[in-house]
């Protein structure tokens, strides 16, 4: 079964171990500012909010992108930026509704979550589990997709 | 049920697809003009600052990909749509007889009306043979006119650039980019591209093209109001209109592209069009328009497919959305970034560091966004503007503060929700 990553901001302390992992898995650096995982802060609210792709199915960055750069990996459900592809053109990055595919100006490439492969480091790395990785079918799963949906060709209707 | 596409670039290739993997009983058949396997134009400017090579522009990289679906192609031109009898005519090829069809045959490069633009060295940047006689003749330290400063043009200055010629711009507008931004970011664009080391001269005029003088340049271009300029090579890139020539006396109503229903059909039963040919619904102002884009391509010619194939499928309407990277400087603008009557507008200007933003609301949505040195989370943009979602006290925050969008993203979604 294809899992996802479940994220439940109300358990989530701003402590930004999610972002290091992930830049470190990625870039080779514990660098939250290369992190394909985001971390936002609510001062007012004192609340926390990880964010990063939902891998959507009919995904707006893979359609849009001209050069088949973007690939579905079959084992994880994974949208993958193919670096080798990649003309570093930015029109996913304009068209992926939840802006969570940008573009590295020191590569000249678009990066975005690829699930590390199936064992995302963000969350082994998160200590309060505000960051899982579950079966896509579990339970509450379609809270980021509730408002992921809301987007969908299909379902945005002329309100 | 025979299904016939007209034009292999991004709408007609994903329709394809799409047509495929819905009716694998059916027979497709995919008609294009030009001599290369299908590409995207959009990928020319790699091509001319050679990051890539001709088949880093190929929309698929599966050479039989086409091929292995089953989908069968025809290289030529279509000279007449006969809509009673269901049948196109060729050029030098059998007529084709279809069920249903789909225009997706994009867009002609406008010619402006000057003296001396059809001669070897004088070229759009619309196709890949464009593109190869762009490079033939942008050798290093040549001189090079670049004929309008809007979308396109833009884009392919960085190649230029890249490629070491020299290299004057000349645009009517008063700014840069005038249909995709506003007066703020338009001339910030052009004070970093005359920063770049590139001639700028917009509210100006090329009046015609003649042979150059004493053996220097290949051409001298005759402009108002700023003396001649010289040059080894000129692109005119002065903007694009729907290619519907071929559709005349088929009774499709044409207004800009060819008129389509929320279904993307046009006038005539059986008989859709997607991509820059088409003229459906800009959904933010409820008006027709032409959104010749990349993105809009694949969307409308996937969805004008399932509508072929019988899945009524509803095409929501599109926005005009762009990024552009000149010189490095990446801008982006999003649907109405005009403002609409009575709406509220807020900007944040930092002009040494190149970086804007302004948004755009009707009430409490968004509705229209200009960026300028922004690369983080932008796609957020197109999601609120897209969703209309009622930002309620988050359009205070933005009011205050513009660059706070994805706390405003997050904490009217995320809050609520959860
Ligand atoms: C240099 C350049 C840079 C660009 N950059 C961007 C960008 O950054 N972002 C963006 O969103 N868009 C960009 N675009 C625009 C984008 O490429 C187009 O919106 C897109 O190609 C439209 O796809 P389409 O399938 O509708 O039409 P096209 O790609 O134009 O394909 C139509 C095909 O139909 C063929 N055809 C036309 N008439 C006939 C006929 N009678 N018979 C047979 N075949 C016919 C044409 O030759 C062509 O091959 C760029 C374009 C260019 C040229
Ligand atoms: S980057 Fe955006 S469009 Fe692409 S899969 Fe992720 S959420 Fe969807």
């Amino acid at each position: 079964m294809q899992r996802s990553l479940y994220i439940s901001p109300d358990k989530c302390t701003g402590c930004l171990q999610c972002e290091m992992a992930c830049s470190f898995e990625h870039e080779g650096t514990f660098n939250p500012a290369k992190s394909r995982i985001k971390v936002f802060t609510f001062h007012s609210e004192g609340r926390f909010v990880p964010y990063t792709c939902t891998q959507c199915d009919e995904a707006w960055c893979k359609s849009a992108c001209p050069t088949e750069a973007i690939s579905l990996d079959a084992a994880t459900g994974a949208k993958m930026v193919n670096d080798a592809l990649c003309v570093g053109c930015k029109v996913c990055t304009i068209a992926c509704p939840f802006g969570t595919i940008n573009y590295n100006s020191v590569t000249g490439k678009v990066i975005k979550c690829d699930l590390c492969g199936g064992d995302p480091a963000c969350a082994k790395a998160c200590p309060t589990q505000a960051i899982t990785y579950i079966d896509a079918e579990g339970t509450g799963y379609d809270r980021m997709r509730a408002w992921a949906s809301r987007t969908d060709n299909q379902s945005a209707a002329r309100a | 049920m025979r299904h016939v596409i007209i034009g292999a670039g991004p709408a007609g290739v994903t329709a394809a697809e799409t047509l495929r993997k819905q009716d694998p009983a059916a027979e497709v058949v995919l008609i294009g003009d030009e001599p290369e396997p299908a590409y995207s134009r959009m990928a020319i400017p790699y091509y001319l600052s050679n990051k890539i090579g001709e088949r880093g522009t190929y929309l698929r990289h599966d050479p039989d990909h086409l091929d292995k679906l089953g989908i069968g192609q025809i290289q030529s031109r279509v000279t007449r749509v006969d809509s009673a009898a269901k049948q196109l005519q060729l050029a030098g090829a059998d007529p084709v007889g279809f069920d249903r069809l789909l225009l997706a045959t994009g867009s002609n490069p406008i010619k402006p009306p000057i003296q001396g633009l059809d001669q070897p060295g004088v070229h759009h940047c619309w196709t890949l043979e464009d593109a190869r006689n762009i490079v033939k003749y942008a050798a290093p330290g040549s001189r090079v006119v670049l004929m309008g400063a809007g979308f396109i043009g833009c884009i392919i200055m960085e190649a230029l650039v890249a490629r070491g010629v020299k290299l004057t711009v000349v645009e009517m507008g008063d700014r840069m980019v005038p249909r995709m931004m506003d007066q703020a970011s338009g001339n910030l664009i052009k004070q970093w591209c005359l920063n770049k080391g590139v001639d700028v001269h917009t509210s100006t005029r090329v009046l015609g093209i003649e042979a150059g003088r004493n053996g220097g340049t290949r051409f001298r271009l005759a402009c108002e109001p700023v003396d001649d300029i010289d040059a080894d090579l000129v692109v005119v890139a002065a903007g694009v209109k729907p290619a519907t020539g071929y559709l005349e006396g088929s009774g499709i109503e044409i207004g800009q592209g060819v008129v389509v229903n929320d279904f993307l059909e046009s006038s005539v039963p059986g008989i859709y069009a997607a991509g820059d040919t088409c003229e459906g619904m800009d959904w933010g102002t409820g008006q027709r328009a032409v959104h010749a884009i990349q993105p809009v391509a694949a969307e409308t010619g996937r969805t004008a497919a399932l509508n072929m194939c019988g899945q009524p499928t509803r095409h929501h309407g599109s926005m005009a959305m762009n990024v552009l990277d000149t010189l490095g400087l990446i801008s982006v603008s999003y649907g109405q970034w005009m403002g609409v009557d009575g709406g509220d507008e807020v900007h944040r200007l930092d002009e040494s560091a190149y970086r804007y933003i302004k948004l755009q609301f009707q009430e409490d949505r968004l509705v229209g966004a200009i960026t300028l040195g922004m690369t983080e989370h932008v796609g957020v943009l197109r999601g609120l503007i897209q969703t209309r979602l009622p930002l309620g006290r988050w359009k205070q925050h933005l009011m205050e503060d513009p660059t706070r969008i994805m706390e405003a993203y997050l904490g009217a979604t995320q809050m609520t929700v959860g």
